[in-house]
């Protein structure tokens, strides 16, 4: 079976009025249908960027990248993804169920297929008879659940994330995790998650990519070995506890020519 | 109740200054009237009086200080004449009176709200074209800027005859100038408000894949919604001062710039008050009805909590 996400010799300079900054160099990486794939790497490692190209919200400079074999802004016009940014972005003017049919009103759905996806997108993150409520009347949590619930409510295949969870504290964040991977395994999606934080990327992922900056690039692919199941407290056992290592060993070593 | 009382201290103050300045303003004029009516004036020559102090004078003749807030036509009016003037014009004249102020508040009302339309509509076509086009951000801007340099009672008579001389007269000139002085808030209101969602939310219509005119009226229209309001409050009130500006070199003979016209012809200090003050009560009540739709407007948004 092809990729879903699929870069080859993947590079990408900004050009800045300090001079051409290298967010991505010779970026190699193959995303298969259904995997969840963390990014980490510390800022600047061009994680966010890689997602953005995914995306077409960047322009890659040089190599190739595909997605669902077409190309990212041919894939953007497809609606083949939905996006999820660190910050729940949901319009003030809105309610839930509103915001949650932005996308459908955008991509012409019908007002009975908005309903009815919105009902079953809010059931998915647990939001249910949350629709009426403005995004001031949620938590931060729950606002970032709705935006989860935005990117879901359209049959986008691939699920891209940018630090969803950084600005949540710990325990709304294992809680949202938790969640995120049931929702996984009931859709079956493509996700890519970028992150800060090594047990987030551990504890969510089938496939993790080590990244670091200056130029950002690919120092690690680690193909997690944790089963499917995940409860929290897997988080406690020697094999998690060596994926993370191998994690911070790539963090470090990418970190050498810096010191 | 505190805040009543602070008010009311303001508002007490304000009166006491008033009545307080009425006395040196009119002591002169009040004096003169007595030593015509035979009274016993300090000192009795109207030449030595010119020389001598307000202040020094209303002392001496301290009998004549009740006369001050009498007058009928004081260099200062006291706030009672005003109030009676006003209640007199606008109460007790029947509205088609040419002395009533409601007539003639009428006028220029109607030239505010037609030049505010004319304003708002240009200001925020203006903004959507600014917003949209780099060209038109570039070419546009700063002309509207320098217009709003020039000042308009230099500009009120010339854009009078130029329309007047293609034909166009009565209520257009002066909604043209209510329009020239209230569009300028709204394009800068609007402009700001219609680039007030950041990168983020239009990344996120990107992705969606959604057009320019999805992403004006679903997210940039909506956003700009308070800033909007902002801008229409300062522009109603711009919008009165261009239509009683705009009365002003045309000898207008109705509306409130023309009883300040006339008022000032004949000396009319309690007249020129009292229009005075009528305008600045309509433009407190238009000020205030755009607040009560703006809070109207953005509670039925979700915005009002905010």
């Amino acid at each position: 079976m092809g990729s879903v996400i699929e870069a080859k010799n993947l590079d990408l300079t900004f050009q800045t009025n300090d001079g051409p900054v290298h967010a991505l160099k010779d970026v190699n990486l193959a995303i298969d249908k259904g995997e969840f794939v963390s990014f980490i790497g510390p800022s600047g490692c061009g994680k966010t960027t890689f997602l953005r190209c995914v995306a077409a919200l960047e322009t890659p400079t040089g190599g190739t990248l595909t997605v669902n074999g077409m190309t990212p802004d041919e894939a953007r016009r497809n609606r083949a993804y939905g996006y999820v940014f660190q910050a729940a972005g949901l319009y003030p003017w809105r309610t839930i169920a509103k915001n949650i049919k932005l996308p459908l009103e955008i991509m012409g759905y019908s007002a009975q297929e908005q309903e009815e996806r919105v009902k079953n997108v809010l059931e998915l993150v647990d939001l249910a008879g949350f629709g009426e409520k403005f995004p001031w009347q949620l938590s931060g949590g729950m606002q970032q659940r709705a935006s989860i619930a935005r990117a879901l409510a359209f049959d986008a295949d691939i699920l891209l994330m940018d630090e969803p969870f950084g600005a949540l504290d710990e325990i709304v964040r294992d809680h949202l995790n938790e969640q995120l991977l049931a929702l996984w395994a009931r859709t079956g999606k493509t996700i890519g998650f970028v992150t800060h934080s090594i047990p987030e990327a551990v504890y969510l992922s089938t496939k993790i990519v080590v990244m670091s900056p200056r130029p950002g690039r690919i120092t690690d692919v680690i193909d997690s070995p944790l089963p499917k199941e995940r409860p929290l407290d897997i988080r406690d056992t020697p094999e998690f506890i060596e994926v993370a290592h191998r994690v911070r060993e790539g963090l470090r070593a990418g970190h050498e020519d810096d010191v | 109740m505190k805040q009543l009382v602070a008010v009311l201290t303001v508002l007490l103050a304000i009166v006491v200054i008033w009545y307080a300045a009425c006395i040196p303003m009119n002591i002169k004029g009040v004096l003169t009237e007595q030593e015509r009516a035979g009274a016993e004036v300090v000192p009795p020559s109207a030449k030595d009086r010119r020389d001598m102090g307000e202040i020094g004078l209303a002392l001496r003749n301290s009998f004549a200080i009740p006369a001050t807030w009498a007058q009928d036509r004081p260099r200062l009016p006291a706030p009672h004449q005003v109030a009676i003037e006003l209640w007199e014009t606008t109460v007790q004249k029947k509205i088609t009176s040419k002395r009533s102020l409601v007539y003639h508040g009428w006028v220029t009302l109607s030239a505010t709200i037609l030049g505010f339309a004319i304003g708002t509509g240009l200001g925020i076509l203006l903004a959507v074209g600014i917003v949209h086009s780099r060209v038109m951000d570039l070419s546009v801007m700063p002309w509207a800027i320098v217009s709003q340099t020039i000042p308009i009672i230099a500009l009120a008579p010339m854009i009078i005859v130029v329309l007047y001389s293609i034909g166009i007269q009565g209520i257009i000139p002066k909604a043209v100038i209510s329009a020239y002085l209230s569009f300028f808030p709204v394009v800068v209101g609007m402009v700001k408000g219609l680039r007030s969602p950041d990168a983020m939310q239009l990344d996120l219509l990107r992705t969606y894949n959604a057009s320019n005119s999805q992403v004006f009226w679903k997210l940039r229209l909506p956003a700009s919604m308070p800033y909007l309001f902002a801008s229409l409050k300062i522009g109603i009130a711009a919008s009165l001062v261009g239509a009683i500006v705009g009365e002003l070199p045309t000898g207008a003979v109705a509306g409130l710039g023309a009883r300040l016209l006339a008022g000032s012809y004949y000396g009319q200090t309690v007249q020129i008050w009292s229009a005075l003050f009528a305008a600045a009560i309509l433009a407190a009540c238009l000020v205030g009805l755009l607040g009560l739709i703006e809070r109207a407007v953005l509670k039925r948004m979700g915005m009002a909590q905010r």
